[in-house]
């Protein structure tokens, strides 16, 4: 039985801190490509305030159902991104989620993955879910590989969803079962 | 073609008026083999008061609803919504149900998402519609490849009710699609 779920080896899931979080979350969205990666809605720039009152909105609009992590370093402590669970199906045991590491110097480090296994765990043993959903685009193949080498299966290609520097783009969403992730490494 | 945008072979689209039409859809809303096909939430018995409300909602450029009504005796039967509007990307979900039990299987509902699909591509001028079904609900499904719907995927064991896992399908059409069936028929 695992009983640190907010503990990873590199990383921690903590709480979002307004006051300590909301100016480099801000740094990350004048990041376009960090955008196109990680959002539908159309890039735009925010700054620290509309960063707290943005995350303000989606814990009200979540009615409490929502389920918000900070990725921390453990070796310093500064946020490097976010995970988060949110539209839980509670009656059919599906919820969609959300992960991204803000700062390219943070990417390709291992440290995705571990926040995946952590928030994996997270759905499966601690929320029961019998699923878990998430969404991304045709062109963001990093995240098609990530999600691929973790179990995940591409359920459904909504054909040219996105429309992006002059040309449509799938939308994509991946879903995996928990007994498939029982199976898997990441459970182990 | 036709040259009025809300009106079809069987059915119009309308406006709906909170006074008057929230009752008949809440007198729909007890029917739970219904309500069950038109979202995953946990079904509630139906309160005039919510409906209302809904209704009053104002409109706004992410959510277009209206009501079905037959051409022969103006009868109420129906909504169909168009939701989640993306004029960005070009992209939007649609959500149908004929409320009145009377009026399924008979082509009611095909032409009321035909005239949807003729509205969100002449005059939101979008790309795509997407929608979600229960992959039982036949009935739905054929209407729905009748308006050009192609499955896009399913996600697999969404749906839980009555003990039973079933997949949710995604379907999509395109406007050049759906503009090259028009040519056709």
């Amino acid at each position: 039985m695992v009983l640190q779920l907010f503990e990873g080896e590199k990383i921690r899931f903590a709480a979002f801190d307004a006051d300590k979080d909301a100016e480099i979350f801000s740094k990350w969205t004048h990041d376009p490509e960090y955008l196109r990666l990680t959002e539908y809605e159309a890039a735009r720039p925010l700054a620290p305030f509309h960063i707290k009152k943005k995350f303000e909105e989606m814990e009200k609009d979540a009615h409490g159902d929502f389920y918000y992590f900070v990725l921390r370093a453990k070796e310093d402590d500064r946020a490097i991104g976010f995970a988060h669970i949110r539209w839980v199906e509670w009656n059919h045991g599906n919820a969609h989620f959300n992960l991204a590491i803000g700062s390219p110097d943070d990417r390709r480090k291992g440290l995705g993955s571990e926040a995946l296994q952590m928030l994996l765990r997270y759905a499966f043993e601690e929320l029961n879910l019998y699923r878990f959903t998430t969404h991304t685009f045709e062109y963001n193949d990093g995240a098609q590989n990530f999600l691929t080498k973790h179990g995940f299966q591409l359920e459904v290609r909504r054909r040219e969803a996105i429309y992006r520097d002059g040309r449509y783009w799938d939308a994509l969403s991946y879903g995996i079962l928990a007994e498939e992730w029982a199976k898997s490494a990441d459970s182990k | 073609m036709n040259d009025s945008l809300f009106t079809g072979k069987l059915v119009r689209l309308a406006a709906q008026d909170p006074e008057k039409d929230a009752a008949t859809i809440a007198t729909w809303d007890k029917d739970t083999e219904y309500t069950r096909l038109l979202a995953v939430d946990p079904v509630t018995p139906p309160q005039l008061k919510n409906k209302r409300e809904r209704l009053e909602r104002m409109p706004n450029p992410h959510f277009y609803s209206f009501g079905v009504r037959t051409l022969a005796d103006d009868k109420l039967i129906g909504f169909v919504a168009l939701l989640r509007v993306n004029h960005v990307h070009g992209d939007a979900f649609v959500g149908i149900g004929m409320g009145d039990p009377a009026y399924r299987g008979k082509g009611y509902g095909t032409d009321a998402m035909n005239l949807i699909l003729r509205y969100a591509f002449q005059e939101l001028n979008l790309h795509r519609v997407s929608l979600d079904a229960v992959a039982t609900n036949a009935r739905a499904v054929r209407s729905y490849e009748k308006c050009g719907f192609v499955l896009e995927g399913q996600t697999r064991g969404t749906e839980f009710r009555n003990g039973i896992r079933d997949n949710i399908v995604s379907m999509g059409v395109l406007r050049e699609e759906w503009e090259s069936k028009q040519v056709k028929s």
